[in-house]
């Protein structure tokens, strides 16, 4: 009796939870599934009502007409090709800026030493910093007194540069912590000095995360449009700037400039325009991620 | 002396190889170097308070701090100018906190879905969405309240609650924008304090018969609050510092008022509109702009170190 009991009320507690909880579970379940629902929604309609706006400019006229006041005649040639220009100079100096930063922190700073966690601090707090603070020092600080390069492309791309290389040291100390210490033993028995064994083994093995990285920064960089704004980026340039000219322009500050039209041809033209920046970092991004995945090595 | 071991048994060349051959001033500039590369982050955040710093204490030479931080009129474009910074600053907040109410419970909830109910194949698809829409400028989520979100509005909002009817620059068009913005931000860095919440404490809670609602707010959620205030500050970070979104969607009249579908102007959106490339530098405006953004850069500043601290804290727990 008491076994049969027993064993009734065991598989009673074993089989099947109560009503109650199961309909608690279920509505809980489905409202985090809405949360997330409505977060891709809003991407989706994102995406779609640019699409649905800017259907009738997005053609070949978009990037091979420069800017003009006349909407049917302007596109997006001469940002694009600012903005290539600014990226030129951001890689050359965002790329061994933040490797080296990556590699001081990482194979050459002690955990514990009070430096090394003072930069590290400094960093993490770095990338926190509103894009527009980063404008008003390339402002006070680049474009006049003390640096005094004026408006141009090479002050632009310092800008961008000090904005984003938090990025880069993060995802490159990452990539270079990730590498076996066994590694480096094994070449520093073999007689390699420090660098040799930075230079050789560290580093190549740390690449693909360093790359990603540095695409993750570069794909920021593109799509940051305030900090261009306290540099004067000039919104309405018509012909091609170049690191000579005393001005510059680019992808975003263009954009910005049709958004702030009242003419609905230019609406149009933004929405064009938004979409191509979009599918532009979403590619970059795409590629980083891949990247990151293909190339991820477990030791 | 060990090397003079090694002579006894080995050839005397062998010695001879285990010192380096020379100073090697190579790796002394290398060094040097890459510690020059590392400085450059102190140098420039020495940089930024240098620069905001020095204008605004020759601004507050001009103007009463008290009168700044507490006067409610907002005009240093006008004449005569005013410079009670009070109606951008709650522009500002108000701003922050449509899009904290929007982004909270979905991105905690999206968190909560990916961590504890989604299967890998969900997994595998919703992430790298997110990460897209982490990825998407903000000068698209600017244009996208302007033309979709201020539309929508305008034409579910009823009649003059709270300060109706809506205008075309609002509160809450720029405030759902940014919330949407910030969503991947609260997502993911929660999804990771919650990933890294050792299986053994969920497992516990099963075995005790809990259920799996139960499982994530109880016993997940808690365990992995650190992490998830650190995100949330994070994401309050980005949005007071948010400029695009403000700029194309809030609009620029200092207005001080709590009404959520009133144009108002936040501290962004001032230096946005100000600080353009032929202001002159040494005028009155040119250095409120640095007062203002001071202003920013302390209030951004106190979150970032609140939130580098939490994160470290939950890392030491589990990791």
């Amino acid at each position: 009796m008491a076994v049969t009991g027993a064993r009734g009320v065991t598989n009673e507690m074993l089989s099947a939870q109560p009503r109650k909880d199961v309909i608690r579970n279920t509505i809980f379940a489905s409202l985090l599934f809405l949360a997330i629902a409505l977060a891709l929604a809003g991407l989706c309609v994102l995406i779609g009502k640019n699409l649905v706006e800017g259907w009738s400019r997005l053609n070949l006229d978009l990037i091979t007409q420069n800017n003009s006041s006349n909407p049917a005649e302007a596109g997006l040639r001469n940002a694009i090709i600012g903005t290539i220009w600014i990226m030129a100079f951001v890689i050359l100096m965002l790329v061994p800026l933040g490797v080296g930063a990556a590699v001081f922190l990482e194979e050459y700073g002690s955990r514990t030493s009070r430096i090394t966690r003072l930069i590290e601090i400094n960093i993490q707090n770095l990338a926190g910093v509103p894009s527009i603070i980063y404008g008003l020092l390339g402002l006070a600080f680049i474009a006049r007194a003390p640096l005094s390069l004026g408006y141009t492309v090479l002050a632009a791309a310092m800008t961008l540069t000090l904005l984003v290389l938090p990025v880069v040291i993060i995802a490159s100390r990452e990539a270079i912590r990730a590498v076996p210490t066994s590694i480096r033993e094994g070449s520093l028995a073999l007689g390699a000095t420090k660098w040799q064994t930075i230079r050789r083994q560290v580093l190549p093995a740390a690449i693909p995360g360093i790359a990603t990285g540095v695409i993750l920064a570069i794909s920021r960089a593109i799509g940051e449009t305030a900090p261009l704004i306290p540099l004067g980026a000039a919104t309405f340039l018509t012909f091609t700037p170049s690191p000579t000219t005393d001005s510059f322009t680019a992808m975003p500050v263009t954009i910005f400039s049709w958004v702030k039209q009242p003419q609905p041809e230019f609406q149009t033209l933004a929405a064009a325009g938004v979409l191509l920046l979009i599918a532009l970092l979403v590619v970059m991004n795409s590629f980083a991620i891949w990247l990151r995945n293909r190339y991820e090595q477990s030791w | 002396m060990e090397a003079r071991g090694l002579e006894a048994t080995g050839p005397a060349a062998l010695s001879r190889r285990l010192e380096a051959p020379g100073p090697r001033y190579g790796e002394k500039a290398i060094y040097g170097l890459f510690a020059a590369c590392a400085i450059l982050s102190v140098l420039t955040t020495t940089a930024i308070v240098i620069s905001l710093i020095v204008p605004s204490i020759q601004f507050f030479g001009d103007v009463p701090i008290g009168d700044f931080l507490f006067g409610t009129d907002w005009g240093p474009t006008f004449t005569p100018p005013t410079f009670g910074v009070l109606p951008i600053v709650v522009g500002t907040l108000s701003v922050t906190f449509w899009a904290l109410l929007f982004a909270i419970p979905i991105g905690l909830g999206s968190a909560i879905y990916l961590s504890e109910y989604a299967s890998p194949r969900v997994r595998k698809l919703v992430k790298p969405m997110l990460e897209v829409l982490a990825g998407v400028p903000t000068i698209a989520f600017g244009y996208f309240a302007l033309i979709f979100i201020t539309p929508q509005i305008q034409k579910i909002w009823p009649g003059h609650f709270l300060g109706g009817p809506p205008l075309i620059f609002s509160v809450l068009a720029g405030g759902l924008a940014i919330g949407l913005m910030i969503v991947p931000i609260i997502a993911s860095i929660s999804e990771d304090a919650m990933s890294a919440v050792p299986r053994g404490l969920r497992e516990g809670a099963y075995a005790l018969g809990t259920t799996k609602a139960k499982v994530a707010t109880r016993v997940v959620f808690p365990a992995a609050l650190s992490g998830i205030v650190a995100s949330i500050i994070l994401a309050v970070s980005r949005a007071i510092g948010e400029t695009m979104v403000v700029l194309i969607a809030v609009g620029s009249t200092p207005n001080l008022t709590f009404s959520p579908v009133k144009s108002v102007q936040a501290m962004t959106a001032f230096i946005g509109t100000t600080a353009t490339g032929d202001i002159p530098t040494g005028s009155t405006v040119y250095k409120t702009i640095f007062a203002v953004a001071l202003l920013l850069f302390l209030m951004t500043l106190a979150m970032n170190l609140l939130s580098i601290r939490l994160v470290r804290r939950y890392r030491q727990v589990y990791e």
